[in-house]
């Protein structure tokens, strides 16, 4: 008896600290991960996309910056608890908690992006990074005079080998005698954080010839950016478009538009009618991953290296050139 | 010569500790304030973020569990005057034993994985502070400095591990697969309605049994009164035979052990699979709590809670005041340990004064006793 | 009193009806005291008795709460040191107050600069200092570090320090305490030179000898009382020590003779070292039997606490044996002292409060320092009920005050810690008692009760090795007298018929009577 009073005393509490707080019910909710809202890359685009939504449709919604890995279910129950919907994190790192978090929520939809968790309320989004990586390399090996051409990932993991994969199979198709040199900044999130370790490798490539390296590091490969403008040499972004960082030595960005899907899935999931669980996956045509083409890099493009990446993208859509996903077998064939 | 005189007990362990705090939220305030957000919204944020409900009490709770650990750990080092600054590495190495039993085990019952994960913590986190305990006793090497490197050897041999031997081919981050069933501590929310969905579990109870084993050891046993000879006056001990080398690494080691708990809470009750940094820094927060709750078992369960909240208040504010970014929550909090942990003499001195006027009677007392201790 | 007749302007110091209370304890009552300019002035008097009261007044460390302080005459209000120092009152107090890796020139220096530069001032001090040393054979290398040099030269310094100051009074905190017997004696002999040029010194201690020895006059005090103040030649130790307590003490030991009975302690060739690995003792044998008392005498510093610290297993011994009822003690190892305790050897140490005592714990907890892993007080859990009623009654037994086991250790006073020792070393009725330095800082009343029970257990049967820097006591208590120098023992003697010459020359190292005589 006097349990079940303490249970409804509580219970209570629960509905008051709603109010207190004054949350909404039903404003979706955006979680960034550890690199940050302002990375200049993959959360900042899941920032802007939040921003594109609101500036759209004109509606509110709240979002959350971790702290540390240990967080993860404690901000997605916090959010599905006051009635967040939907709920959508970038990363691959929110795999588990929220396979243990998912089905405590069933009416809550939550959508991830980087990574597949099969619960009936998920959405799954994944980019096809390896086409994307693809075209920009391709572009790098036209655009190179050494033929060395350098990588800085972010934290080792398969889905950064992914756009190593298909930045090496690109060059490859244009220049058979390119030289690739490979690094990762790290093997823990804190690789995403780390633009000094990135600097020093994109240096180190430089010292092996390397006239062009590629970031794919998230917040680190701002490092990168700043190492090759500092030397006068060309970086290549990522995610997010971040050519004009560095106007005139960035050449390009492989733009894998986290900003469209977190948008789209910010409209969509809201409601059950058009939310669509299960896998999504975003690539060349549908516009989801891409290279960028702005006033800040148009000069360093020529119109015939244009029509050739646009050629190869065109064979990709196709299928006529088929791109290896490392991550299907871990594997690279170049 | 000193005429200021102790202060006493209930000004020590509740007055002194309550301006500490309350200092803490004033300067933190400053720090909302200057955001530009109302710091009494803030306050009313944390204090309700950690108590408003079975949700964020259970959070509170599963926080209290950990600091309670690494607070007992720094106390039980502490008398016998051994500062163990290790508490981070120490749980986060104890992990490896927890995860490498669960994950075997996890296909029978947690009554059997319980049991030898918890003996698993505790040898794994009393053997990351035996070494540095061994090289003080037999090499002279200051736990002070040790135990802080094993903290960075402990983060290294983490990574490695998660990287190469835990993480399974199809998960991207460095972190094991998350146990069965049987690997997982029950959490209290399964018995208890309120505490739904909050990771407060079973090792609670573990942290309720050890505040009580702590105390018994300290103050009721051979072993205590060795310990606390040994860290009052080494040379005493020396001369009442005690083994100082001995002393200083069984008591090293049961340190270890007690942080090496955390390692129970967080991978087999909350995490349920083996992450990078679960710890969380809760091993440097025992300091804190170890401090503000002057190594008494009573003081640090109490000092744990107020932590726990503390620590789950501070994440509400992040969900309640706007603009109030990740860095400066940790800001607030760093605030509000310096002043309760680091600073906790602060007030002491003026307080002293200012009671000495409140009570002439106690005042004749102290004076009294500060002069013949001098003459003595 | 011929004194009281003197000319008002040959007074230095003049204090009258000071009081000092704190709180309930009235430390100060009414206290007079005039000192001579130009004398040396003793003041005796217990622990407790308001000494250091009554000369932190002076110094301007506390305040008084009513009374007049006259200086050369003029009514002075003494608020803090630095104007004690500027009306010419210097202090040097028992604790030096040196910079350890300072030189002697700049302790000296040290808070009287000139400016914000050093040289000027360290210039001007050498050639002060320099003509104060001349002044007062006051000998002390301007440049040595304060941590290589002697104890008896650091205390010199600290004369420095107040002279250089303009000190015209100087008061001394029990100076021979941390002194050598011919230290003790220089330092006598410096202010014999002070008081010949004028100055005027007021003498702390609790040594009668000294008393008698080297002052005008000397003050005794009492429980915040001023007793008496006594020409020193028309006084004798007896009058004073009663004076001291308030009732008749006996200062000589009276003791029987011994009956020594079988060797219960032997000592074969022990060598050991220091903490830096200096040989400290050197090949020492000798042997304790039971019912005997062995003395070991000699100036401080000379091996004695490296050997008895060997003995009792608190120290690794280098070479050499140690038996124990005729059976060989393994004591190496940190827990060397648990086997010796074991074999039936108890050790009242020669610092109390830095080995014999947890001055932190509370008195029933101090009481099983060493045993506390008997049986009799319970398996791994200590059964504190038996611990704290064994202490009480042992309380009862030694006469500890105040009797309450619950009371912190370091708020007993010296007399009642050693007590707390002794009892806890006695009452087990120990084969071998070694006892180092037993009356060092303990009231005279207690002095009297401690030496008591050491003969009591002697007669008891016990082997007793005594070691302390007090001459007089190992002279009456001993029955046998060995003499340390150097790491060795140079000689024996026996206590009825030796000399204090002869011992002294023993101490001084030369080898034996014959070639003193």
């Amino acid at each position: 008896m006097k349990f079940s009073t303490l249970t409804k005393a509580i219970a209570g509490g629960v509905a008051l600290s709603a109010v207190l707080t004054g949350a909404a019910l039903a404003d979706p909710a955006v979680i960034y991960d550890l690199g940050g809202k302002f990375d200049k890359s993959f959360n900042e685009a899941a920032f802007n996309g939040a921003e594109a939504w609101k500036a759209e449709t004109g509606g509110n919604y709240m979002d959350l910056e971790l702290q540390n890995d240990a967080q993860r279910e404690q901000a997605l129950r916090r959010f599905a608890g006051q009635g967040a919907n939907p709920i959508v994190m970038a990363g691959f790192m929110w795999t588990a908690a929220l396979e243990a978090v998912a089905p405590e929520f069933p009416d809550t939809n939550f959508v991830v992006i980087d990574t597949v968790v099969d619960q009936p309320n998920v959405q799954s989004i994944l980019f096809d990074e390896h086409t994307g990586s693809f075209l920009v390399g391709a572009l790098a090996a036209l655009k190179s005079e050494s033929g060395t051409l350098g990588f800085v990932g972010g934290m080792d993991v398969p889905l950064i080998h992914k756009f190593y994969c298909g930045y090496a199979q690109g060059a490859k198709a244009v220049n058979a005698d390119a030289t690739l040199i490979e690094s990762y900044t790290g093997t823990t999130p804190a690789a995403w954080n780390d633009p000094v370790t990135a600097g020093e490798l994109a240096k180190a490539a430089m010292d092996q010839g390397a006239d062009i390296v590629f970031a794919a590091a998230g917040g680190s490969g701002l490092g990168v950016l700043q190492a090759m403008a500092d030397a006068g040499e060309y970086s290549i972004g990522v995610d997010s478009n971040q050519n004009y960082l560095h106007p005139g030595s960035v050449l390009t960005s492989m733009l894998k538009r986290v900003d469209v899907a977190v948008q789209t899935a910010m409209t969509e999931a809201a409601d059950d009618a058009t939310f669509k669980p299960g896998l999504t996956v975003l690539g060349l045509a549908e516009e989801g991953v891409g290279y960028s083409v702005d006033e800040h890099n148009q000069d360093l493009i020529t119109d015939e290296m244009m029509a050739t990446v646009d050629d190869l993208k065109a064979k990709i859509i196709a299928g006529e050139i088929e791109v290896h996903d490392y991550t299907t077998d871990s594997t690279c064939p170049v | 010569m000193s005429a200021l005189r102790p202060l006493p007990r209930w000004a020590d362990v509740v007055l002194l500790p309550l301006l500490n705090l309350l200092l803490a939220f004033v300067v933190s305030g400053l720090v909302v304030l200057m955001i530009g957000q109302n710091p009494l919204v803030a306050m009313q944020a944390i204090v309700v973020g950690a108590f408003g409900n079975g949700f964020n009490i259970g959070y509170t709770l599963y926080y209290a569990t950990n600091f309670v650990f690494t607070g007992l750990a720094v106390a039980v080092a502490a008398h016998a005057g051994l500062f163990n600054i290790g508490g981070n590495g120490q749980a986060y190495i104890a992990g490896l034993g927890v995860a490498t039993v669960a994950l075997a085990l996890d296909q029978t019952h947690w009554l059997i994985v319980a049991p030898l994960a918890f003996l698993a913590a505790a040898f794994m986190g009393g053997l990351w502070a035996f070494i540095p305990g061994w090289l003080q006793a037999k090499r002279g090497s200051h736990v002070v400095i040790t135990t802080i490197m094993f903290n960075f050897i402990a983060s290294a041999i983490m990574v490695y591990m998660l990287n190469r031997v835990f993480k399974p081919a199809n998960i991207m981050g460095p972190e094991s697969r998350t146990f069965a069933e049987g690997g997982r501590l029950p959490k209290l929310g399964e018995f208890f309605g309120p505490f739904q969905h909050t990771p407060v579990n079973l090792s609670i109870f573990v942290a309720l049994v050890a505040l009580v084993a702590v105390y018994v050891l300290i103050w009721h046993t051979k072993f205590g009164y060795a310990l606390r000879t040994l860290g009052f006056n080494p040379t005493a001990s020396r001369y009442a035979g005690i083994s100082n080398s001995k002393t200083i690494m069984i008591t090293m080691t049961l340190s270890g052990a007690l942080a090496g708990m955390v390692a129970l809470n967080e991978v087999m009750g909350v995490q349920n699979r083996l992450v990078l940094d679960f710890v969380a820094d809760a091993g440097f927060v025992g300091i804190a709590v170890a401090l503000m709750g002057r190594n008494h078992p009573i003081g640090i369960g109490l000092a744990a809670l107020l932590f726990g909240a503390l620590y789950q208040g501070g994440n509400e504010l992040q969900y309640v005041v706007p603009g109030l970014t990740r860095e400066m929550v940790v800001i607030i909090q760093a605030l509000v340990i310096l002043f309760t942990g680091a600073m906790e003499g602060l007030f002491r001195p003026g307080l002293q004064r200012t009671l000495m006027l409140l009570s002439p009677e106690q005042k004749a007392e102290a004076v009294a006793r500060g002069t013949v201790k001098s003459e003595s | 009193m011929a004194a009281a007749s003197a000319p008002a302007d040959s007074w230095a110091i003049e204090l009258e009806k000071i009081n000092k209370r704190f709180g309930a304890v009235h430390a100060n009552k009414d206290i007079d005291l005039k000192v001579r300019r130009g004398t040396i002035h003793g003041i005796v008097g217990e622990n407790g008795a308001g000494k250091s009261t009554l000369m932190s007044i002076l110094y301007g460390f506390y305040t008084a709460d009513s009374g007049t302080i006259r200086v050369n005459g003029e009514v002075a209000h003494i608020t803090d040191s630095r104007h004690a120092l500027a009306l010419g009152i210097g202090m040097v107090h028992q604790h030096f107050m040196l910079v350890d890796n300072f030189s002697v020139l700049e302790n000296v220096v040290l808070g009287a600069e000139d400016s914000g530069f050093i040289k000027p001032s360290l210039d001007r001090a050498r050639r002060e200092l320099d003509q104060l040393e001349r002044e007062y054979e006051l000998e002390v290398d301007p440049d040595a570090i304060i941590e290589d040099i002697s104890v008896g030269q650091q205390q010199r310094v600290e004369i420095l320090k107040a002279l250089y100051r303009g000190a015209e009074t100087l008061i001394l905190d029990e100076p021979t305490g941390v002194l050598t017997p011919k230290e003790a004696d220089d330092l006598f002999r410096v202010l014999e030179t002070l008081r010949a040029q004028g100055k005027t010194v007021i003498l702390i201690t609790h040594k009668l000898r000294e008393i008698m020895a080297i002052t005008d006059y000397v003050s005794v005090m009492r429980q915040g009382e001023m007793v008496d103040t006594l020409k020193t030649s028309e006084t004798n130790p007896e009058q004073l020590a009663e004076l001291m307590v308030g009732r008749r003490v006996l200062l000589r030991v009276e003791k029987g003779p011994a009956n020594p009975g079988k060797t219960l302690l032997e000592v074969q060739n022990l060598t050991v070292a220091d903490d830096m690995g200096v040989v400290r003792v050197k090949d020492v044998s000798f042997s304790v039997r039971a019912g005997e008392i062995v003395g070991i005498a000699g100036v401080s510093g000379n091996g004695q606490s490296e050997l008895l610290e060997a003995i009792t297993g608190m120290r690794d011994q280098k070479s050499g044996k140690v038996l124990l009822n005729g059976n060989e003690m393994h004591l190496r190892g940190d827990d060397g002292a648990a086997r010796a305790r074991a074999g039936g050897l108890a050790h009242v140490p020669e610092d109390r409060q830095r080995m014999g005592l947890v001055t932190q714990f509370a008195e029933w907890e101090n009481s099983i320092l060493g045993y506390h892993n008997s049986p009799e007080y319970g398996g791994a859990l200590l059964d504190i009920a038996a611990v704290k009623k064994q202490a009480a009654e042992r309380i009862a037994t030694f006469d500890v005050r105040p009797a309450n086991i619950n009371l912190k250790s370091s708020l007993f006073s010296g007399g009642n810690q050693q007590k707390i020792v002794l009892a806890r070393e006695m009452e087990r009725n120990p084969d071998v008692l070694v006892v180092g330095q037993p009356t060092r800082g303990v009231d005279i009343g207690a002095i009297e009760f401690i030496h008591n029970q050491i003969i009591k257990m002697r007669d008891a049967g016990k082997a007793i090795l005594l070691v302390s820097v007090e001459l007089d006591e190992i002279r009456s208590l001993a029955d046998r007298i060995l003499v340390m120098f150097d790491g060795t023992i140079v000689g024996e003697a026996d206590p009825a018929t030796a000399t204090e010459g002869e011992l002294g020359l023993m101490m001084a190292g030369i080898a034996n009577k014959e070639a003193a005589e």
